[in-house]
């Protein structure tokens, strides 16, 4: 694990500080960044907004084939992410049955990204939905509070850390994803995501350009992971003390 | 309660419109000529390649990880070193950086001009573009799951029988097989699951670094962009209906092996 990426540090930096800017600030690969970070954004609120109601849901609702639902939930982490965009291409692509053609569109890269990060904030969220003692939300209502002031002052400060570190990973996760990508959002060369272009350029022989930014990319997981960790150790800070 | 009911409808909508209805649409494409057609493209003989050589990797990254895993885990629950952080961090990498990425630093430690590629070409091994490259991807990519799992279980257990086994004479390795492994089993075999759906499916580092030849480095998953973009769309969706059937199948294990105490 360590060489591989010790070779790419090594080939980011093979042409300088100059070289590796000029592969940065080249147009297409800041607006495959910016694509990338923008559309990784817009996913990441959306399943923090509908995981955490999903969450909530599995949770505390109860109706027929929840178990089912529940283990649906793991599905785009078992599926793999070529067939997550095939599955995608068929139902919302060209021939699509539904009238709804968003294929080669930025709402196409939006829903491939919702589709391998779905799991995230639902997973980090529903065990401490779990956890958390219902008697304080009765207690919060008891006293005149509504639904949303319970909501908001009792049971969002409790799943917020659950919420977050989720929605960083499922983050990371977007910011690299590429399967669920080629077939859905793939076909052009101009306005793509940061890991297509990078795939690009590797098929045209330009390596150390691919290196660059993928140097920017394997920065951010850094980033993202260090935050999961600081996240983690603020959650625990209770037991450990 | 209307607001629960309206909860709920969103929460089912949104994975209908987003998860089961395209894997619907994907089944029901896929048999709407009957089972002939289906039963044609997978037996393909490329095809069958292509699933040998997804088999073939898996095989070999599966267990390498499972043992690598449950090494790392001990070390990291069990034992106090210097850069155990690092270590802890390293380990969760792959879960974060792009696939791709993680071609294009093989790419680069094993191609032409890479650091062993020539060395390696050499002496008549060809690892970037054939078998070795597609395993080292998977294993890359492969590398946190069990190590996940097991670590949170390790915390739970504590090491207070271990320390009564040793105290009664057992050696390191009685007590690992008798005490820590069957403590840990469940676990274990969970992030095994994990870790075989992950190789099965790999897409993004195999994609850079096997050169995907038609009927040599071409995997599952690669064919079925291949056929996708060679307009041969039955035979992209008979190999991932397979796919898909065994995803489910591992959403059935991984329902009937998941450990109680969820960790974070």
């Amino acid at each position: 694990m360590v060489l591989p990426l010790a070779a790419l540090l090594w080939e980011a930096k093979k042409d300088g500080a100059q070289g590796f800017w000029q592969a940065i600030s080249n147009p297409d690969a800041i607006a495959a960044l910016k694509l990338t970070f923008g559309a990784a954004i817009v996913v990441v609120l959306i399943n923090g907004v509908l995981g955490t109601i999903t969450a909530w849901v599995l949770v505390r609702d109860d109706f027929r084939g929840k178990s089912v639902v529940n283990s649906v939930i793991d599905l785009p982490f078992a599926l793999p992410t070529i067939v997550a965009g095939l599955t995608l291409l068929a139902l919302y692509g060209p021939d699509s049955p539904v009238g709804i053609h968003v294929a080669f569109t930025r709402a196409a890269i939006v829903l491939a990204l919702c589709f391998v990060t779905l799991p995230f904030v639902i997973r980090t969220v529903q065990p401490v939905l779990i956890e958390l003692d219902v008697e304080m939300e009765e207690a919060a209502r008891s006293l005149g509070a509504g639904q949303l002031t319970v909501f908001r002052r009792v049971v969002l400060p409790n799943i917020l850390p659950g919420i977050l570190s989720g929605s960083v990973l499922a983050l990371a996760r977007a910011l690299g994803e590429i399967g669920s990508l080629v077939l859905i959002a793939g076909a052009t060369v101009h306005d793509t995501v940061a890991s297509i272009y990078v795939f690009n350029l590797i098929q045209d022989g330009e390596s150390s350009d691919a290196a660059a930014v993928a140097m920017v990319l394997l920065a951010a997981a850094f980033v993202l992971l260090l935050a999961v960790g600081v996240l983690r150790f603020y959650v625990t800070r209770h037991e450990r003390a | 309660m209307p607001r629960r009911i309206v909860l709920r409808g969103v929460a089912l909508l949104y994975l209908l419109v987003v998860l089961l209805a395209p894997l619907a649409m994907v089944f029901y494409r896929t048999f709407e000529n009957g089972l002939e057609p289906v039963w044609q493209a997978l037996s393909d003989p490329l095809t069958v390649h292509a699933f040998e050589i997804t088999l073939i990797a898996a095989a070999i990254a599966v267990p390498l990880n499972t043992v690598f895993g449950v090494l790392c885990a001990l070390a990291i629950v069990r034992r106090r070193f210097r850069g155990k952080g690092l270590l802890n961090a390293f380990i969760d990498l792959p879960l974060a950086v792009s696939p791709v990425v993680v071609g294009l630093a093989l790419y680069l430690l094993y191609g032409r001009t890479g650091w062993f590629g020539p060395w390696l070409q050499g002496h008549g091994i060809n690892v970037l573009f054939a078998l070795p490259s597609i395993v080292l991807a998977t294993i890359f990519v492969s590398v946190p799951f069990v190590a996940r799992e097991v670590i949170p279980t390790l915390r739970e257990l504590g090491n207070e029988q271990e320390q009564a086994a040793a105290t009664l004479g057992a050696t390191r390795w009685q007590r690992f097989w008798r005490i820590t492994l069957p403590s840990i089993r469940w676990a274990v075999i969970y992030g095994v699951i994990l870790t075989t759906a992950r190789c099965l499916g790999e897409y993004g580092a195999v994609a850079v670094v096997s050169g995907r030849i038609e009927g040599k480095t071409e995997t599952a998953t690669t064919r079925v962009d291949d056929l996708v973009q060679n307009f041969q769309t039955s035979g992209a969706y008979a190999i991932s209906v397979v796919l898909a059937l065994i995803a489910v199948a591992v959403l059935i294990l991984m329902t009937l092996t998941k450990p109680k105490e969820e960790a974070l």
